[in-house]
């Protein structure tokens, strides 16, 4: 697995097995934040950089636990330092940049709980990615995300325009838009093989 | 914990029960979808999912009301999150052992239960307030309630996607089966459908919700 190339990596990773539409990683966010399409478009920059700083930490202690043999401790040190990076990174933001702090806002600290970080983590464990695959991985993965979140807030916006039954009405009609969205995003399979 | 039982017995009932239908975890609260939606193509895949999840949210609701005094409330959440990850990790290894073939299945999903909202949830706004009875029987309600939401979604695609249940054959050889229910899109349509349903049962008739007391309509 390895030996794959950083192009077909990130083409893997973006629109072949897309993180929300195929692997269900980040749903939450996904039918919660995409209302508007400013709003997602912000959420998904957020995400995006947490991926990339939490790939670098999540490879580092990959590596520090296969050194002092302690595997069992995967899980709980990935989350705990997920947690803390985003910490880490808020208040760095917050020193570093006020605008891009007022920019992102309430979504730096909802990432905590997004699957998709910690999937991430998980997922570029278990390939054996070396330092660089991981890090074209994590990127591929936060536009494969922005992506799907910005096509979804697009549609939702002129849906709104639209007459809807009251059944269907809210996460029911997400859901199914997300199905066709799903079902497009299929045509990709075998795309960098 | 009998006795406390005792004491508050219609409130403790509810407990249980609420989890059920009343606020169903996945059909009323949406709560916990990445795992609804991504291990349910096979009704074994969500059962075993169910129950890992049940598992961890019974753990962790009792462990979280056991201490609720003890944790300073500026920590809270990142001791809730240690409780629940370190249960995480004792399932994983315990399907692990009972069967290879379902930890394969069932992957990356199995430590994701980490992150699963309806978890991290219920210890937030249930269990760290409540005695460890009442914690004890909401984790049991609401893990049972997510249970029988993963099946009604797995059964669905199982018979749609591979005409079996269970992986027994339910159709003769003719059948051709509708793939794509497997796929994630067929997740993604199957949920979206099961919502409008109740959405449905909802908009029509509001008495219903509290006549049915389980989640097979």
């Amino acid at each position: 697995m390895s030996g794959e190339s950083l192009w077909s990596i990130f083409l893997n990773a973006s629109l072949v097995n897309n993180f929300v539409l195929a692997y269900f990683l980040g749903i939450c966010p996904f039918l919660g934040v995409s209302g508007k399409l400013a709003t997602a478009t912000r959420m998904g920059a957020a995400v995006c950089f947490v991926m990339l700083v939490s790939s670098l930490c999540a490879y580092g202690i990959h590596r520090l636990l296969v050194a002092i043999e302690a595997p069992y401790l995967q899980l709980i040190a990935y989350i705990v330092v997920i947690a803390s990076t985003v910490q880490l990174v808020e208040m760095f933001i917050r020193k570093m940049s006020p605008a891009l702090f007022r920019a992102l806002g309430i979504f730096l600290p909802l990432i905590t709980t997004n699957c998709a970080i910690l999937g991430l983590a998980l997922f570029q464990t278990n390939k054996g990615y070396t330092l660089v695959q991981s890090l074209v991985y994590a990127l591929g993965a936060g536009a494969g995300f922005t992506l799907a979140l910005v096509l979804m807030a697009g549609i939702r916006e002129k849906l709104e325009l639209a007459a809807v039954p009251d059944a269907v009405q809210g996460t029911a009609l997400t859901l199914m838009i997300a199905g066709i969205l799903s079902l497009a995003f299929m045509g990709f399979a075998g795309l960098g093989a | 914990m009998k006795g406390a039982e005792k004491a508050v017995p219609a409130i403790s009932t509810d407990d249980f029960i609420k989890g059920l239908w009343r606020e169903n975890p996945v059909f009323v609260q949406v709560l916990g979808m990445c795992p609804v939606l991504a291990v349910s193509n096979s009704a074994i895949n969500a059962l075993a999912m169910g129950l890992a999840t049940s598992f961890v949210l019974v753990l962790s609701n009792t462990l979280v009301s056991l201490l609720r005094h003890g944790v300073p409330r500026q920590v809270r959440i990142a001791t809730f999150i240690l409780i629940i990850a370190s249960f995480v990790t004792v399932v994983d290894y315990l399907i692990q052992a009972v069967s290879l073939e379902l930890h394969r299945a069932l992957g990356a999903f199995i430590s994701l239960i980490v992150v699963n909202c309806l978890i991290l949830g219920r210890a937030e706004a249930f269990a760290s307030k409540q005695s460890v009875s009442r914690s004890f029987l909401d984790g049991l309600g609401m893990g049972l309630g997510f249970t029988l939401a993963l099946l009604c979604l797995g059964a669905v695609r199982e018979i749609l996607g591979s005409g079996a249940l269970f992986g027994v054959a339910l159709f003769p050889a003719g059948f051709q089966p509708w793939t794509v229910m497997i796929l994630p899109s067929g997740g993604f349509f199957t949920l979206g459908l099961w919502l409008l349903f109740f959405n449905y049962l909802r908009v029509r008739k509001p008495a219903v919700r509290e006549a049915v007391p389980g989640g097979t309509p």
